[in-house]
Order: structure tokens, then C-alpha cells, then sequence
């Protein structure tokens, strides 16, 4: 902690973020959050149910406008946030070392790496509808087109063993096509995400299009799963027996689940994450005069 | 003066129905073993067309090894000898397209002018379209060389028997799976049928096994560990077991589920056209659709002429026997269909939504339902709520386009919708409101083997058909 500098420095309290807005969770809980090492880093919020639910009703509300929004502008505010990233590089540097053990120079890699994903990711969001629909060639006299729509709030479990390049890996993707998310951070690796919500929330994107909470996995992902109101789920930061029983409860509504799978996040992630939170809306109409 | 319609039947002759089948496991007819037989009947006769095996889990299990077994050669042959095998039967199903078309009448009950014109058509269609694909599937926008999953088990409902059929192994066999189907419990003739079009196609042995059976034959499918698929057509109640059934294992899963489509009549919509669109929407096939259009959303001021004309249009439907070739609505499939059509038709009245029906005279034996209109409609009511598959047409009201979006997907469905309207700039507005997989502008019940379909939140997940079609089937 604060060695004797002649200068004690300022900590940060870290809050939840719901709706565009930065609450302590409803539930007045924290726990503390470690580095590697064991020291102590800070309290981080720990979400009740109470918090996810009330971020799915954010996230809903937010689901019209942004679903709604053009390609252009929601492929421009993803890459305002890889500019804001930009600009707090040295910050999520240091956070994400501490999180998760690093050098200064594998923190350094992963950051900038994930600051590419959002620029990569903010491309996508007018090519999708190219490579994912198109005309159908019916055999009749019909005008026959098929286009990719979002398919509402997802529930993102963010990954546990990357904090931030993970983090990122998960949520652009699902909110590039017009999803809004729900996201719980990494449980013993939160601060890069709640970090992350502050430069969401000064980047254009409007509020409740991503809402990031802090806490247990397990305890935040079972009324995410169950809830009726949330239409899919990224299992990334769920184990196997979790990953189980939240599909069984996903089952409930139909919502579309993405199973957890080994991932390299430094890989090329290809389009299936951007593919599995869409969907595909046929829509024909007679030709003739 | 009047004239009638003379009776024109279709001759049962060109089909040779054989008074039992058993299971087909690897290219041959095998009984079940444990010599487990139900009898499939004819549901506008009552008469018992033949006795089918009811496969066990041991059959289930001979029958995912037999798949196994012929998965290594057929996903290794070129896909444009795949290819060949998929025009094969193609071309034979043209050719015996009039007997299976009568079978599929015998067995379901849907008059012989939709078995004849609709599915079948469309089921060799099926099969031609993804014939094409099979030697072109590193060009379908999955990356190269896409590799096919394995063993498909695959549950087919009895509304279209052979067409749903054509839909699950059409793509599985152009993408180099290997399928266990099973056909539902009412409707199994058209798949047996079916296998016999693999025996003449050369097809290998264990790459098409077709198990007839109840659910319990379908759960031992889904839940056996060496399927590495599961495709599924039916209820939405049976989707979600399926779903928790899955949950935690490798299989991929598509699920075409219930609907409760919204048909939407704009007061500029061309009234006669819409009247057709309606008519169609929910009377097709008894309103054995699950993307039948259910709920008739109509503009409040053109309410009273659109029901006239509706209701002068239903006056003309002719029910009865789906061998007559003027046949519009065939027999409700089975005793238990009817009896929940009757049910919610029941429930409509009692929760006070105002029944009509025009007179016709049903049949004495068979399974048989006017067709229904309830209007004074409400959201609430369990007739604008629920799935009722039977030709039970809800009518509703609105005033806004706003509010005609917000009643449309007012329902935990999404599968497909109707837009009636001349005003292309409301059309696409509305086309892009609706939260549904599939969207009928001026037209409705249109399929093809090259658009997609499929459905929005409880209406399952996957699309069928196109390129989309093929996604379900490929390790992407």
C-alpha cells in the first residue's frame, strides 16, 4: 500500500456499472480483490441478484435505440472507445498486471491487443449484414431477402483467466450488431472491467447498452440465466458443472447459449461470437406490376 | 341454380401400402426388438393403414452404430459424388411424387391438392437445392473445408411429414452427416416410403436409418452419447426438454418450434388479396402450421369489410375428404389434436370472444373441425396466447402501425408474421419492427428450400434452408 512518499494517494472506489450510471450494489456488500501476491488491491462491488436484474431492465431499455441506431454510428462509437482506451493505456496497464500477474510488457501486449479487438470489432458492424444475409432466389415471383438482426439482451459471463483482453473479446462482438449486455467480470479479476465502464461511459455509447457487474460468477449468472426477459448467454467465464446447469435454466425461454470453449484470446476470433447473438429474418414480398 | 362440385377422388391405386414395416437400421427392415408394433391410421377414415415397429433404445442404439459406422465413408467420398446420391433421389421422389402424395394424404389427412402441390414439390425441391451444395460447401461462407459433425438425430411432427423429412436429411447428407430420423407417431408411412427412394438410389447402407416410434424413441435419440446432432421440428414444450436434455454436451442443436404468427391488414391493404392471405395463413393444411398466421391483426376501420369478405370467402371452404382433388381442409391428423383444438376453441367461447363458423356438414368418422373465427378478441385470452394448430383463426384489432407492432410481438413466439399493405415505405418499416424469423409482405405460408426459416426467442433456434441451412449441420 501507500509507503511513506510524502504523499498518501487517493484510492478509488470501485462501482458497479448499470444503465449508464456508476451504483454500489443494492445489497451494500464488497469483498476484497488481491494480485497475484496477495496484496490487497481494492473492495469491489459485490452484485446481488437485485443488481443483475435491475441491469437486465437497463440493458432492455436500451436494447430499442441501439439495435435501432445505424451501422455507421454504432461501428463509430466502438471505435470511440478504442480511442478513449488509447488515451488510458498506461492505466489498464497497471491494472491489468496486478489482476493477473503479469510483466509490464505481457500487460502491455494484452492491452493493446484488446484495444485492436474494439477498432476490429468496429468494422464489423456494417459488413455483418453483407456476409450474413443476402437475396434468396426463390423459385417464384418474389422478392426474397434475408438480413442478420440482433437478438436482444445477452448475458456475457466474461472469461476468468483474462481480465481485460478477454473482457473486450466477449462484449464487442455481441454489442457491435445491436445486442445490449449484461456482463459479469471476471471474480477475481474485476477492476480492469469496472475500469472499462468508465470509458464506456464517456465514449457515446448510450447507457445500459453495456452493463458490467462485479462479484460471484456463480451467484450473478443463475438469475441471468433464468431470467425471462434476457434472450442469450456467453458461457466464457463458466466451469463446466456451472456451464451445465446454467444451460439446463437457459432452457427455460429457448435463450441461445454459446458453450464455454478453451480459447486463445490472442488468436484471430473469427466471426463466430459476432454470428451466435444474431439472428436471421426472412422477409418476401411478390414481384409484379 | 347452383352448381355443385362432382366428387373427384384420386385413385388410392398407385400406392401399395404393406400391412406392417418394420425399423430401418442400416440399410435393411428389421422388426424392433422387442417386437413392439403400433398401428398408424388414416385420420379422415379411422381405418388402420398398417402396424409400424416401435423402436426401443437397444434399436435406437443399432441404429446411431449403424450411422456411426457409414459416417467415415460417406464424410470422406468427394461432395460431388454426395452430390450425385442427393440428385438421385431427388429424381426419384419426381417420379413417385403422385404415390407418396396420395400416401401422405392417407396418412395425415391433408387434402391431396396441398400433398400434391405443395409438399411435394417442395420436398424434391429440397433435395435438388442442397445436391448443389454438397460439392460447394467451402464456398457457403464457413471457411474452407467445413467439416460435418457426424451422426444427426433428427424428430420430425406429423403437420408435413415428408417435407420436414426433406428439410433434416437433405442438408445432413449434402454436408456429409450420417441421419437417424425419426417420423412422429401418427405419420410414419411417407419415411418408410422414403427409405425404400434410399434402397433405389444406391444410397450406402447406415447412411439414412429411419426409426418409427413414440417419444420415448425421441428422447433415447436425443440423449444417446454418440449423436453428435440434434435436430428437432415440434412443440415448443418438447424443445425446451430437449434443450435441457443437451445442456452440458458437445451436440449441436436447431429447434423449429410453435408460433403464434400476428397477419397484420393495413387499411390500404388490396382487401381481396388479404382475404386470400388470411385464408391461406390459417386454413393451409387444416392450421397444422406452426407459423400459421393465427392472430388476424386488421385495422379498425376497415374491420367490417375485411370480416365480411372473409366470412363470405370461408363460406366457400370445402371440408372433407383429402383424396377429393376439390378438397380445401382435410382431417384434423389424430383423436388427440382434435380433442385439444376443441379445448381451446372451448376456452375462446368462455372467456367471452364471439365464435363463427360456416355451415358445412362434416364427415361422420375421422377426425374433422370447421373452420373458426373468434372475434372480440383480447390479448389475454388463452385463443390469441396459445399455439392452438388447427384451423382457428383469433381476430384482433388495432389503430397505429405502433400498436399493431406492439400486439404482433406481444407473444413469447417469434417465428413468422404477415404484412398487408400497399405502402412500401410502412411494409418495410413494419418488416424491420416485427420480431420474427420470417416475414410475409402481401403474400403468407410462402416456403422454398433456398430462403431460410426459422424463428425468434421460443420459437427455437437455427434456421432451415439456404445457405443458412447448412451453418446447423457443420462444425463452424
Amino acid at each position: 500500500m501507500s509507503e511513506l512518499t510524502g504523499r498518501l494517494s487517493v484510492f478509488k472506489t470501485y462501482k458497479l456499472y448499470v444503465g449508464g450510471k456508476f451504483p454500489r450494489s443494492e445489497s451494500g456488500r464488497v469483498y476484497e480483490v488481491i494480485d497475484s501476491k496477495g496484496t490487497w488491491l481494492a473492495n469491489a462491488p459485490l452484485a446481488s441478484r437485485k443488481d443483475a436484474r435491475d441491469a437486465v431492465v437497463a440493458a432492455r431499455k436500451a436494447f430499442g435505440g441501439w439495435s435501432g441506431a445505424t451501422a455507421y454510428n454504432r461501428g463509430q462509437i466502438l471505435y470511440r472507445i478504442a480511442e478513449m482506451l488509447e488515451g488510458r493505456r498506461d492505466q489498464f496497464v497497471a491494472e491489468v498486471a496486478a489482476a493477473e500477474g503479469l510483466s509490464k510488457a505481457k500487460a502491455t501486449a494484452q492491452v493493446d491487443a484488446a484495444i485492436d479487438r474494439w477498432v476490429w470489432y468496429a468494422g464489423w458492424s456494417d459488413k455483418v449484414a453483407q456476409i450474413a444475409g443476402g437475396a434468396n432466389p426463390v423459385a417464384g415471383p418474389y422478392f426474397n431477402l434475408s438480413s442478420p438482426e440482433p437478438t436482444g439482451v445477452v448475458a456475457v459471463l466474461a472469461p476468468q483467466d483474462s481480465s481485460f483482453l478477454g473482457l473486450v473479446s466477449v462484449i464487442a462482438p455481441a454489442i457491435v450488431t445491436g445486442n445490449t449486455v449484461v456482463v459479469a467480470a471476471a471474480e477475481n479479476a474485476p477492476l480492469p472491467a469496472l475500469s472499462l465502464a468508465e470509458v464506456l461511459a464517456t465514449s457515446d455509447l448510450p447507457g445500459g447498452v453495456v452493463n458490467i457487474l462485479s462479484g460471484r460468477t456463480a451467484e450473478l449468472a443463475a438469475p441471468l440465466a433464468a431470467h425471462q426477459d434476457v434472450n442469450a448467454l456467453d458461457l466464457a467465464g463458466a466451469d463446466d458443472a456451472l456451464a451445465k446447469d446454467l444451460e439446463t435454466a437457459a432452457a427455460d425461454n429457448l435463450k441461445r447459449v454459446l458453450r464455454p470453449s478453451a480459447a486463445n484470446w490472442t488468436a484471430d476470433p473469427g466471426t463466430g461470437r459476432l454470428l451466435t447473438f444474431l439472428e436471421t429474418k426472412t422477409v418476401w414480398h411478390p414481384m409484379g406490376v | 341454380m347452383t352448381f355443385d362440385y362432382a366428387p373427384a377422388p384420386e385413385s388410392r391405386a398407385v400406392v401399395d401400402i404393406a400391412p406392417s414395416y418394420g425399423l430401418f437400421i442400416d440399410g435393411e427392415f428389421a422388426p424392433a426388438s422387442d417386437g413392439k408394433v403400433f398401428k398408424t391410421v388414416s385420420p379422415s377414415s379411422e381405418e388402420v393403414l398398417s402396424e409400424v415397429a416401435q423402436a426401443s433404445a437397444d434399436d435406437v442404439d443399432r441404429a446411431v452404430k449403424a450411422a456411426r459406422k457409414a459416417f467415415e465413408k460417406w464424410s470422406a467420398l468427394p461432395g460431388a459424388e454426395r452430390a450425385k446420391y442427393l440428385f438421385r433421389i431427388a429424381r426419384l421422389l419426381q417420379e413417385r411424387s403422385r404415390e407418396l402424395a396420395v400416401l401422405e394424404s392417407l396418412d395425415n389427412g391433408k387434402p391431396i391438392r396441398e400433398s400434391r402441390d405443395a409438399d411435394l414439390p417442395l420436398v424434391a425441391a429440397h433435395f435438388f437445392y442442397y445436391a448443389g451444395w454438397a460439392d460447394k460447401l467451402d464456398h457457403a461462407g464457413y471457411g474452407a473445408n467445413p467439416r460435418p459433425l457426424g451422426v444427426a438425430g433428427q424428430i420430425i411432427p406429423w403437420n408435413f411429414p415428408l417435407l420436414m423429412l426433406a428439410w433434416k436429411i437433405a442438408p445432413a447428407l449434402a454436408t456429409g452427416n450420417t441421419v437417424v430420423l425419426k417420423p412422429a407417431e401418427t405419420t410414419p408411412l411417407s419415411a418408410l416410403f422414403f427409405a425404400d427412394i434410399c434402397r433405389q438410389a444406391g444410397l450406402p447402407k447406415g447412411v439414412v436409418n429411419i426409426l418409427t416410434g413414440e417419444g420415448s424413441t425421441g428422447a433415447a435419440l436425443v440423449a444417446h452419447p454418440d449423436v453428435n446432432k440434434v435436430a428437432f421440428t415440434g412443440s415448443t414444450e418438447v424443445g425446451k426438454a430437449i434443450a435441457r436434455t443437451v445442456a452440458g454436451t458437445d451436440k449441436k442443436v436447431t429447434l423449429e418450434l410453435g408460433g403464434k404468427a400476428a397477419n397484420i391488414v393495413f387499411d390500404d391493404a388490396p382487401l381481396d388479396q388479404a382475404v386470400e392471405g388470411i385464408v391461406n395463413g390459417i386454413f393451409f393444411n387444416q392450421g397444422h402450421v406452426c407459423c400459421a398466421g393465427s392472430r388476424l391483426l386488421v385495422q379498425e376501420s376497415v374491420q367490417d369489410e375485411l370480416l365480411d369478405a372473409l366470412k363470405r370467402r370461408m363460406r366457400t371452404l370445402r371440408v372433407g375428404d383429402p383424396l377429393d382433388k376439390n378438397t380445401d381442409i382435410g382431417a384434423i391428423n389424430s383423436a388427440e389434436q382434435l380433442a385439444r383444438i376443441t379445448a381451446l376453441a372451448d376456452a375462446g367461447e368462455a372467456e367471452g370472444a364471439e365464435r363463427w363458423s360456416p355451415s358445412c356438414e362434416l364427415p361422420t368418422t375421422g377426425y374433422w373441425f370447421a373452420p373458426t373465427l373468434f372475434t372480440g378478441v383480447t390479448q389475454a385470452h388463452r385463443i390469441a396466447r396459445e399455439e392452438i394448430f388447427g384451423p382457428v383463426l383469433s381476430v384482433l384489432t388495432f389503430r397505429t402501425p405502433a400498436e399493431a407492432v406492439e400486439k404482433a410481438n406481444n407473444t413469447p413466439y417469434g417465428l413468422s408474421a404477415g404484412i398487408w399493405t400497399e405502402k412500401g415505405s410502412r411494409m418495410l418499416w413494419m418488416a424491420n419492427k416485427l420480431r420474427a424469423g420470417v416475414i410475409w409482405s402481401n403474400t403468407f405460408n410462402k416456403f422454398d428450400p433456398a430462403s431460410p426459416f426459422g424463428g425468434y426467442q421460443e420459437s427455437g433456434y437455427g434456421r432451415e434452408g439456404g445457405r443458412h441451412g447448412l451453418e446447423a449441420y457443420l462444425n463452424v
